[in-house]
């Protein structure tokens, strides 16, 4: 869980940083020379790896869960969580479901179209995936699902960050603060960029915004 | 006994048995004190009910003064009720206001079933310390203590872990049912001192496989087991454990 975890947040940022490329008012030029590059054959393993990743991820949240249940068969009448835990440490599964839809959806948007089907832009193929962008965040619907799961992202990531260096053994009074703070930093910034590159290519593309 | 003017509805699990299916039962109590401790109220409740001809509430119990780690009781959604740091039977009646509806259920982990009424089995427990928590000594005359040198760091570090009085309350409180806090500091209050050293390796490996037979659940790192552990056992012993057991894992033949 910490491995795959820590594994996932690396790749976040990676992902973020190519994303960003497509606020670049340059037609898209940066940002399809970036997509070009992750889609060399250099970087395949990788894919797979990352594929792998959150499939290992997800197995491991689901034996967690199961081996939870079985440990308590009968509940509490009354419970008082929220004394001495926050909300998101106690929701990682619900919280990772939502991801789980979300990356779904995801997948079905750009990975899909680009890497097994292939699609059409004004009725002609293409492989412009920065005009795929603009023609999927044309929706407001997409959008705000986009921005939205940023949340959940936000919060599993929040708990998850530093759960992920507690799980490795790795807490020390020097070093907690860091992780700690580095975590919350992590946490808010990264899905608040994620939440506003669709946004800003809605403005775009609807012709709200002049760049 | 010494009575007061509070009064309180409670609302107790009671089960005749292991196999019984068991029930809330409602009792008003009335003339309690304040300065009594929880306990105290309940062996009022019990007096009643002997009185009255009724089966009373068994529950456990030993000490009554926040050593022996026996008085388990899930009171109001928290183990070992609303205040930090204490134990039930430390928990005193001026915790709760006159008219409080009280709900009192036992331990509920698989690995902790019910006995009867609030009383759990923590054998669990106890099965993990035979696994692996226990030190090697030569039989003999007792060594000069001054002969094994430790630092006064480590020393207070391994009394610290070794402050945890195996009541369960980590495991109560926790949604996983983990039982990881308890282990780390059985774990710790032995790797952190010279006597604990040669069994180091086979000690984790031996006590985390017996945990995990045992059927508690996995650590998600919520921290609601630190925050409830009435003797302050903190989640660093959980990352010392996880470091014990990679390291075990990874060297051991
Ligand atoms: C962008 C995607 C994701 C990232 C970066 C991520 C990251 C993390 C991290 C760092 C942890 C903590 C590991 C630990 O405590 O050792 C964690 C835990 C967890 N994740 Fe994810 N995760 C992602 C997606 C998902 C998905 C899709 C699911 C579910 C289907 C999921 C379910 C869980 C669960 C159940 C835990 C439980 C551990 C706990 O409660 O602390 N995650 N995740
Ligand atoms: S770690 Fe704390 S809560 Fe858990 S058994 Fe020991 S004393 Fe009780
Ligand atoms: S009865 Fe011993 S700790 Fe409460």
């Amino acid at each position: 869980m910490g491995l795959t975890g820590l594994f996932l947040i690396t790749f976040l940022i990676v992902h973020l940083g190519i994303n960003l490329c497509a606020l670049i008012p340059d037609g898209g030029e940066t940002f399809n020379m970036a997509a070009e590059f992750m889609g060399s054959p250099f970087i395949k393993p990788l894919e797979i790896g990352l594929f792998l990743g959150f499939i290992i991820h997800i197995i491991d949240a689901l034996v967690l869960t199961i081996q939870s249940r079985k440990a308590r068969p009968v509940g509490y009448e009354v419970s008082k969580a929220s004394a001495n835990s926050t909300w998101y440490s106690r929701s990682m599964g619900l919280l990772g479901t939502l991801l789980l839809i979300f990356l779904i959806l995801h997948i079905a948007h750009f990975w899909w179209p680009s890497k097994i089907t292939g699609f059409e832009i004004d009725g002609r193929e293409s492989h412009d995936l920065y005009s795929l962008m603009l023609y999927t965040f044309k929706n407001l619907w997409i959008v705000l699902l986009y921005a939205l799961t940023q949340f959940s992202l936000g919060y599993h990531l929040l708990h998850g960050f530093k759960s992920a260096f507690q799980t490795l053994g790795l807490n020390h009074p020097r070093y907690n603060g860091i992780i700690e703070g580095v975590g919350v930093i992590y946490s808010v910034v990264v899905p608040l960029l994620f939440a506003v590159i669709p946004v800003i290519l809605y403005l775009r593309v609807n012709g709200h915004i002049a760049f | 006994m010494s009575h007061g003017d509070m009064n309180l509805t409670l609302k107790i699990w009671r089960q005749k048995n292991k196999e019984a299916k068991g029930i809330f039962e409602t009792y008003p109590i009335s003339g309690i004190s304040p300065d009594m401790s929880f306990l105290e109220m309940v062996d009022v409740l019990n007096e009643k009910l002997i009185v009255e001809g009724k089966e009373p509430v068994a529950f456990d119990h030993d000490c009554r003064e926040g050593i022996c780690g026996m008085c388990s009781m899930y009171i109001n959604g928290q183990p070992h009720g609303p205040k930090q740091g204490v134990t039930t039977c430390q928990l005193h009646m001026r915790s709760f206001k006159n008219g409080d509806t009280v709900v009192i259920e036992p331990w509920r982990a698989a690995a902790f079933p019910v006995i009867k009424d609030l009383a759990v089995d923590r054998s669990s427990f106890d099965r993990i310390m035979a696994a692996g928590g226990y030190v090697s000594v030569n039989t003999g005359n007792a060594q000069d203590a001054n002969s094994l040198p430790i630092s006064k760091e480590d020393a207070d570090e391994s009394f610290t872990s070794a402050a945890c009085i195996g009541c369960g309350a980590c495991v109560a409180a926790c949604k996983n049912s983990s039982a990881m806090l308890f282990v780390s500091a059985k774990v710790s209050q032995y790797a952190l001192l010279p006597q604990g050293q040669p069994e180091r390796k086979s000690r984790v490996l031996a006590m985390v496989n017996q945990m995990e037979e045992e059927g508690f659940g996995s650590c998600t790192n919520t921290g609601a087991c630190e925050a409830e552990c009435p003797k302050g056992i903190s989640i660093t012993n959980i990352a010392r454990l996880n470091r014990e057991y990679l390291s075990a894992s990874l060297s051991s033949k």
